[in-house]
């Protein structure tokens, strides 16, 4: 059996954030992605990223990843790629390579593994042309292959936002950003930049349905009023082939729910997230999470975040003195405290304060 | 109450003016100066680096910019090191009868030099002509351009783009 100190499931930024700082103090790490590449979901991301200078901003997301990359490329790693970790028993992970089953004996276990794209039903919402952004955004940007001309998108968080203008890039058309709230969900400079370029954004409003006998034609939209019900004679409807759906994510909590660990229901944090304290570490010893698994947030929270659970994995392994690491933990512990300041910050932040508060006592109790 | 911008994600002049990275008027009367167009507070600094007079201020990292608009002589440095691509430049004395709005641009193909385009507002709507001016690429800027256009003065506060190719890249 393969033999590792830390496992690290799931090689987003999350993940390589964690492979970053535990190769760099000398322990033997394992990475195991599901995908053909390493990255995640940094390299479908074309716009220049926010934060501070002294960090990332600045750098577009598929550089970011480039970068990440880079740092771990010279290293002794050992990436399985391909590969899905189906089963976890103890610290003993069972893998799907090459279809055959391996098993790997970790010390230490980092989730990593991102989000899922939520859903909503409408009449027509299973007619092929009916897609998850996040899905048509792997389709454009990964495999270059655009699946429709006219784009509706429906949800006005950062995804949204941010997929619409990268659509316009790859030539398509996007008739209008639908978000049933009476804001808009995403960053306002996201929002200027897509309605400059001729992009309606539509708050206050709601799909109706789609159209098409056997795929999307056209879709009708309507206004929602304060109570979120549909005021009739506001229907438009869109000659459109692709609906995408841009209505937020939720953690990718299968694994760590499947050895026992404990969750907490957060909507800030975009639903039910593995109760973890501030090094990053679940309700059982050794098991710990990071970047969306953690709570749905952004890209540099979730690098931070991967970094903030390598190196208290590998502190716990001896590979570093307490001092030291707490140092080191400090200073992502004050970043992290600035990316999630401000209007758009603030929830997530007091959400992972009631984690911490939770894993606090649930420790305090079993002694 | 939501702001013209949450609302409609096209700011208000009068959301603008109120923010402190917006000049006065008797400022762009003066001549060149950067207009910041960011209105809500997300973590982000890159433009005080940018600025090579310091005319920029972010007080923490989510902190809004404040424009000193008596130290911006509008070098356009900011322009292409906004990651919100949201900041310009206006130049409200370029002709006697023309304002030169220079603002970031990602879209290919870009506009010929001496091309007449279609001026648009912060809503995408072509609202007059323009006379393209400058096309300023670097490979420092990373993909972002900055184009400068020729407009009648009386829309220099609305003018903040050019309609994009169709079906372009």
């Amino acid at each position: 059996m393969q033999v590792t100190d830390i496992a690290i499931i799931g090689s987003g930024p999350a993940g390589l954030g964690a492979a970053i700082e535990t190769l760099k103090l000398g322990a033997k790490v394992t990475l195991i992605e599901e995908n053909a590449e390493i990255g995640g979901q940094l390299f479908k991301q074309t716009h220049k990223f926010f934060g501070s200078y002294e960090n990332y901003a600045g750098i577009r997301g598929f550089d970011i990843g480039k970068r990440l990359l880079q740092s771990i490329e010279k290293e002794d790693i050992k990436i399985h790629l391909n590969t899905t970790a189906y089963d976890i028993i103890g610290k003993e992970i069972g893998i799907l390579e090459d279809n055959k089953i391996k098993w790997i004996k970790a010390k230490k276990i980092i989730f990593s593994c991102g989000a899922s794209e939520k859903v909503i039903y409408f009449p027509g919402w299973t007619l092929p042309g009916v897609m998850g952004a996040g899905g048509a955004q792997t389709l454009v940007n990964i495999h270059r292959v655009l699946p429709g001309k006219r784009f509706l998108m429906i949800g006005s968080g950062n995804v949204g936002l941010v997929f619409s203008y990268q659509l316009l890039h790859a030539g398509a058309e996007v008739v209008a950003v639908v978000e049933a709230l009476p804001k808009i969900g995403g960053y306002g400079v996201h929002a200027a930049k897509i309605c400059r370029a001729g992009v309606p954004i539509m708050t206050s409003h709601t799909i109706k349905e789609a159209q098409g006998s056997d795929k999307v034609e056209a879709a009708t939209i309507m206004a929602i009023d304060k109570n979120w019900c549909p005021i009739p004679g506001t229907e438009k409807t869109f000659k459109t082939d692709v609906i995408c759906l841009a209505v937020g994510l939720r953690p990718n909590i299968e694994l760590p729910l499947s050895v026992g660990c404990e969750t907490m229901y957060l909507s800030a944090l975009g639903g039910r997230v593995p109760i973890h304290d501030e090094n990053m570490e679940t309700t059982l010893r050794g098991v710990y999470v990071a970047g969306d698994t953690a709570g749905v947030e952004e890209a540099d929270t979730a690098i931070d975040e991967g970094r903030l659970a390598g190196i208290a994995a590998a502190e716990e392994l001896g590979y570093l003195a307490k001092g030291e690491a707490e140092k080191l933990k400090l200073n992502i512990q004050i970043n992290l405290n600035d990316l999630r300041s401000g209007p758009f910050g603030i929830h997530r932040k007091a959400a992972k304060q009631q984690l911490l508060q939770k894993a606090t006592s649930l420790r305090r109790n079993s002694g | 109450m939501s702001s013209s911008l949450e609302k409609t994600g096209v700011p208000s002049m009068e959301e603008l003016e109120k923010s402190h990275g917006f000049p006065s008027r008797e400022r762009l009367m003066k001549g060149p100066v950067a207009v910041i167009e960011c209105l809500q507070e997300i973590p982000c600094n890159p433009c005080v680096k940018a600025c090579p007079l310091g005319a920029i201020k972010v007080e923490t990292l989510i902190s809004l910019p404040e424009l000193d608009e008596n130290k911006c002589v509008g070098c356009g440095s900011c322009i292409p090191n906004c990651p919100g691509l949201a900041i310009f430049l206006v130049d409200y004395n370029f002709s006697e009868d023309e304002a030169l709005i220079s603002f970031p641009y990602e879209f290919l193909p870009s506009p010929e030099v001496g091309s007449i385009v279609d001026a648009t507002d912060r809503s995408g709507k072509a609202i007059t002509k323009g006379r393209v001016i400058k096309v300023l690429k670097n490979k420092k800027y990373d993909n972002t351009e900055i184009i400068s256009i020729a407009v009648l003065k009386k829309y220099a506060n609305e003018v903040r783009g050019i309609a994009i190719p169709k079906g372009g890249k």
